[in-house]
């Protein structure tokens, strides 16, 4: 009785065994920002289809996790919010090459019952909220901008991602660029210390969009991916040149479309100039190594990235509420792509 | 274990090769437990020397949590923690060891054993589950209901004081305390089972109620393995972390009133770890995990305690 059983199990692996593909297939692995992982998920399984020899295995670990295991090369590319900065490449020991690959931008969701019309916040009116400056939402620096809207007397709840978060990182540089005062006292972070004295902390988008949705009086940033799929009310901005944006995909697009040049060393795209400019938007990167030891692995390596970062890879952010890389942005992210010794 | 008799123990040794064959796998079974405990430990001090050394012993009192400008303390995480992990115990201990004796001597059986699965499988909800309803249920219904009934009454101690936002030390403990309180039931219901019969019905006999039997003779016998089951579920309420994190607002702060956000130990490790990048910042975030380490084996330490007491007394 027991050995049929276990008869069974073996001819039952052999089976599953045999229906397996050969293993010549090539599996390139990743890790690192959860933010790229539904885009990436969705760019690799069309580029598989494609290409049915590359599977590419990408890990949200979360981006400090990306570039550890980038830095002890345990995986082929990293990814992260922020590039590596000096301290960090000095510890990978070999040059590295940093790619933009998408785009984000941070909307502002708020819950304000008995408010139908969509809200108009100034950069310092948005900075301040999070100083904890204005507390309540009928505050006159409010109500001069929201002329005609009848704003209640409700505290002013201030809701911020308590996990480090590349969406933290966007817009605390964000409130940097436009109050000083944040600059000397916070400071830009993954995670910081929320000055506020009425701020909750809520982990990942869904639980910043959760703590939103049921506290009435609260405001918070939540990635455009996700306010789109949620169609959460978000707050038009003000940008540096004085006009009102909303967070969508193209506002975002034109905020990176003002700097071509964007490098891993001068990367912020917050706060940019242009009439369109959502100002609270940043890029996502992926780290490779200049010198591929394995030039097979590294030829391939190099095939689906440039393949990722140019239009068909592009093509593929919009159907999951990414923002494509401008051209301009494309084609500087495949120059330096080009340097890769493969 | 049983010791045996000396005249026993020769004979009982291990002599023939399965037998050493045997012994071995049971030391070394226990042995690798022993070892891997060692291992965490050493891990820990050595994954947090830098913050150790950096920080000093002021990183236990100190409550500034500033990644930014590389500040770290750890009191307001360990207030939380023990904080949350106190309500939590507070309300399961109650409502557990009534059910328990509910279970033990009064439901029939029909009700007793569904029952029963019933407050076990409660134990087998992922935290995750727990942290999601906590989030979207539990936190608007603090705000809305519980909050500020218990404001209205008790707003004049500053425990009920403040603003409330559904989220904070309160909505945590509760959502600790649900998922506790299976382990205080579960074990205390055995004790109680465990209890004489002669016992109850001595007591019977004398003329008590079911009632004041199980109140006034059952319990008390039963109190130490009962106490022992809450330091148990205690253990289990200091290390949770997805629940507690979705619910306590994660924010570094020591407040007196129980309505206020706060931060626990294993929350500021699950938030941060994977994006902390600078050593010092990973190194303060390990030295977290060392706390709660100790903080843990203080509470086993105490469970055992109990435990040897309660065998002392059973063999006078």
């Amino acid at each position: 009785m027991r050995r049929s059983f276990y008869r069974g199990l073996v001819t039952l692996a052999l089976g599953v065994a045999m229906t397996l593909p050969a293993a010549a297939a090539t599996q390139l692995t990743g890790a690192g920002s959860s933010f790229d992982y539904p885009f990436f998920s969705k760019a690799f399984y069309i580029y598989n289809q494609k290409r049915p020899d590359v599977t590419v295995n990408y890990q949200s670990i979360g981006s400090g996790g990306g570039i550890q295991q980038f830095t002890a090369k345990n995986v082929d590319f990293g990814a992260s919010d922020v590039p590596m900065n000096a301290e960090e490449l000095g510890r990978a020991k070999q040059a590295v090459l940093q790619i933009p690959v998408t785009l984000g931008g941070a909307a502002i969701a708020y819950n304000l019952p008995g408010v139908s019309a969509t809200l108009r916040l100034s950069r310092q009116a948005l900075a301040d909220i999070y100083l904890g400056k204005i507390a309540k939402w009928n505050d006159p620096e409010i109500a001069k901008l929201n002329a005609g809207v009848k704003l209640p007397d409700t505290p002013i709840v201030v809701v911020h991602r308590s996990d480090g978060s590349g969406t933290s990182y966007i817009f605390t540089d964000f409130l940097s660029h436009v109050s000083p005062e944040w600059k000397s006292k916070v400071g830009t972070g993954k995670s910081v210390s929320w000055p506020a004295p009425s701020s909750v902390g809520a982990k990942g988008n869904e639980g910043v969009a959760g703590q939103v949705r049921s506290t009435p009086g609260a405001i918070g940033y939540v990635e455009l991916a996700y306010v789109i799929e949620n169609k959460m009310p978000a707050v038009t901005l003000q940008n540096k040149a004085g006009k009102w944006v909303a967070c969508s995909p193209e506002t975002v697009a034109a905020a990176a479309a003002t700097k071509p040049n964007v490098s891993p060393t001068n990367f912020s795209i917050v706060d940019s100039a242009g009439a369109n400019s959502y100002p609270v938007s940043g890029y996502s990167w992926v780290m490779i190594y200049k010198d591929q030891s394995d030039k097979t692995r590294g030829k391939i390596l190099y095939d689906v990235l440039s393949w990722l970062v140019g239009p068909q890879g592009q093509s593929n952010a919009k159907s999951v509420d990414y923002v494509p890389l401008p051209v301009n942005v494309q084609n500087a992210a495949s120059a330096t792509l080009r340097q890769m010794q493969r | 274990m049983q010791q045996l008799e000396p005249r026993f123990r020769r004979v009982a040794r291990f002599v023939s090769p399965a037998d050493r064959g045997f012994a071995a796998v049971v030391y070394g079974g226990s042995i690798l437990f022993a070892l891997l405990i060692i291992a965490l430990f050493v891990e820990l001090v050595l994954g947090s020397w830098p913050s150790i050394v950096h920080f000093g012993p002021s990183f236990i009192w100190k409550s500034a949590w500033d990644p930014v400008a590389n500040k770290f303390g750890a009191l307001p995480m360990i207030y939380g923690t023990v904080v949350t992990s106190l309500i939590a115990i507070v309300l399961a201990s109650f409502v557990g060891i009534m059910a328990a004796v509910f279970l033990a001597d009064f439901a029939p059986r029909w009700l007793a054993t569904p029952l029963s699965f019933m407050i076990e499988l409660l134990a087998a909800v992922p935290s995750v589950v727990y942290g999601l309803w906590g989030l979207f249920v539990l936190s608007p219904f603090v705000r809305t209901a519980i909050g500020p009934v218990l404001q209205k009454f008790l707003g004049w101690t500053p425990l009920f004081s403040g603003p409330i936002y559904g989220v904070g030390l309160l909505t945590a403990g509760i959502i600790l305390a649900l998922m506790i309180v299976p382990t205080v039931t579960a074990i205390s219901r055995d004790v109680i089972a465990a209890i004489p019969r002669d016992l109850r019905e001595a007591s019977m006999a004398l003329g008590t109620t079911r009632w004041e039997t199980a109140i006034r003779v059952v319990l008390p016998a039963a109190r130490v393995g009962i106490f022992g089951a809450c330091v148990l579920a205690l253990g289990r309420a200091l290390g949770e972390t997805i629940a507690v994190t979705m619910v306590i607002g994660n924010r570094p702060e020591i407040s007196s009133s129980l309505f206020a956000p706060s931060y626990t130990l294993a929350s500021v490790i699950a938030n941060e770890f994977t994006e902390a990048t600078t050593s010092i910042y990973i190194s303060a975030l390990i030295e977290l995990g060392l706390i709660l380490f100790f903080v843990s084996i203080v509470v086993n330490a105490l469970a055992r305690l109990m435990i040897w007491s309660v065998r002392g007394s059973e063999r006078t």
